[in-house]
């Protein structure tokens, strides 16, 4: 919506999966702007997550079309894209957070070597260097310097989402995709983790389209929501105007759903 | 020996080698699955290497056999023997005269020449197994070139120890695209594998894989700018021959910890001791 791009940054139609005869998707369609954060609402097994495994690649889809522009104004179709493309987009114009840490750290390997994996797999060929950005990256996630050599295992479950984080942006990804990134985190973690999101979605002008079953940290981080149910978009709109006045039934027992402190 | 086909193996079995073979040339680095056949030893002794050198091997090829650099040892004394009773080719421990040279470990100190073949028994010829255990995902990595998660682990080694403590079958990109894993060699031998004159030719058994580095191809060991690929060093000359600027391996000679360093190659280290008797 900024007019740099007079297409979307991504725009997805009738994206569908199935497994078997059981739907786990079925036409989705949503465009993501440039600077924009979009957040996929829904009970467990709505179908938000496949919806990000679709888009990332780490699922196939059955049917559908992923539009991406990219960097250099080109707009290629994810999901027809050639495998080294799509790896290679994956790994620098694109991030992926996952909801369990583990599944997108090496647990075994340091914290630097965690974050400066994507320079190398890039090109960086200079270890001083590489180990200068990992440093830099984890004091923006607000890890101290001195655990730059410490594994991943011996980290906090926080801290660990805060590693995967700049695992992710070092290479400054224009889209990011998060599937319950404060899931399993205490409240005064998750809080700290919120802000740290929106000032580095902020900071960097980043796109993000964010999965999340908690309606407080959608409405914290997203500008734009949908809610799925049963594999379909089942109401989309703006954030505040979703929770505050949801018009399909299903919305509004999700949005009256929610446990007041 | 009339109850055996000429080296061993039939001849069917030496074509499909030999295809896989030509493969492996022409994909510098490259692993080119192949039907490996039972050999006469047991995995993990030289059957990959055994089966390529049987599927080579003519009657006018002159064999050597070496094993950590020694011509004397059990498994080079075997394998030699094997295929002397087998094909009846002459053998011999001296590397400017070998066509032919099977080795484990080591690659001769003695310069290779034009027109020789030199054959490696590899135990995994898979560089990134450590890495990812997954073959399909191994493969996929081959290729589309994804070697970054190579470079995590010289990073890792440099941050934990403050150089890349990787010693033997140090990894290596050949010809600029394949990354390759020098059968257990020291990384000491690696500079004698770019742009080498001889032909190099890696067999393994178990793991059923050939691969190649063909004459004058570049293979270049990993490394970061500011931490370069460096080769082991001694501060000492061989006790034996005086050898500088050799692969020595340290011999503990009595019960009081006393220690030898000697050339690792035992044709060079006493052909200099004969020239330098004889001089």
């Amino acid at each position: 919506m900024d007019g740099r791009h007079p297409r979307p940054l991504l725009g997805v139609r009738g994206l569908s999966k199935r497994y078997g005869a059981r739907i786990a998707c079925q036409d989705v369609g949503f465009d993501l702007w440039s600077g924009e954060v979009l957040g996929i609402v829904g009970e467990s097994g709505s179908g938000k997550t496949t919806v990000l495994d679709c888009l990332s690649g780490r699922v196939t889809a059955d049917g559908g079309q992923v539009a991406y522009t990219r960097a250099d104004g080109s707009v290629v179709d994810m999901l027809r894209l050639d495998e080294a493309a799509r790896r290679r987009l994956l790994r620098t114009e694109w991030g992926v957070v996952h909801q369990h840490a583990r599944d997108g750290l090496r647990l075994g390997v340091s914290a630097g070597a965690n974050v400066g994996e994507r320079l190398m797999a890039l090109g960086a060929r200079h270890y001083g260097q590489v180990r200068g950005r990992a440093l830099d990256w984890l004091a923006r996630v607000e890890i101290g310097q001195g655990r730059i050599d410490d594994l991943p295992e011996t980290f906090s479950g926080g801290m660990q989402q805060r590693l995967q984080i700049a695992r992710n942006l070092v290479t400054e990804p224009r889209l990011v995709l998060m599937d319950e990134p404060t899931g399993g985190l205490d409240v005064s973690v998750q809080a700290r983790l919120l802000d740290l999101l929106r000032g580095l979605v902020e900071d960097l002008g980043l796109s993000a389209v964010i999965v999340t079953h908690d309606l407080a940290v959608a409405r914290l981080l997203a500008h734009r929501l949908l809610v799925m149910r049963n594999g379909e978009i089942v109401e989309s709109g703006l954030t505040d105007q979703v929770l505050d006045d949801p018009q399909h039934p299903y919305a509004q027992l999700l949005v009256s759903s929610v446990l007041q402190p | 020996m009339r109850d055996y086909n000429f080296a061993y193996l039939d001849e069917q079995t030496k074509r499909m080698i030999r295809r896989a073979v030509l493969k492996a040339v022409a994909v510098p680095g490259y692993q080119v699955p192949f039907g490996s056949r039972e050999m006469p030893l047991s995995y993990g002794w030289g059957t990959g290497g055994v089966q390529v050198t049987a599927s080579l091997i003519g009657p006018e090829d002159v064999l050597k056999v070496i094993d950590q650099g020694a011509d004397d040892t059990t498994n080079a004394v075997s394998i030699r023997k094997f295929f002397a009773r087998t094909t009846g080719v002459a053998t011999t421990t001296r590397t400017d005269e070998a066509t032919l040279i099977q080795t484990r470990h080591r690659i001769p100190e003695t310069p290779l020449r034009a027109g020789q073949i030199v054959v490696f028994q590899v135990p995994i010829p898979e560089p990134l197994r450590w890495l990812e255990p997954r073959e399909a995902e191994t493969r996929r990595m081959h290729a589309l070139q994804e070697y970054g998660v190579m470079y995590v682990r010289l990073y890792e080694d440099i941050t934990r120890h403050g150089r890349v403590a990787q010693t033997y079958e140090y990894p290596v990109i050949v010809d600029g695209r394949y990354l390759m894993r020098p059968s257990p060699i020291p990384k000491f031998d690696n500079p004698k594998l770019d742009r080498s004159a001889a032909l190099m030719l890696f067999g393994a058994g178990r793991e059923k894989r050939i691969y190649a580095v063909p004459p004058w191809t570049s293979v270049k060991s990993l490394d970061f700018d500011d931490h370069p690929f460096e080769v082991e060093h001694w501060d000492r000359p061989c006790a034996f021959c005086g050898a500088r600027g050799v692969f020595l391996d340290e011999l503990i000679v009595d019960d009081k910890g006393g220690r030898l360093f000697v050339c690792s190659d035992t044709d060079f280290c006493s052909r200099r001791r004969a020239e330098s008797e004889a001089g």
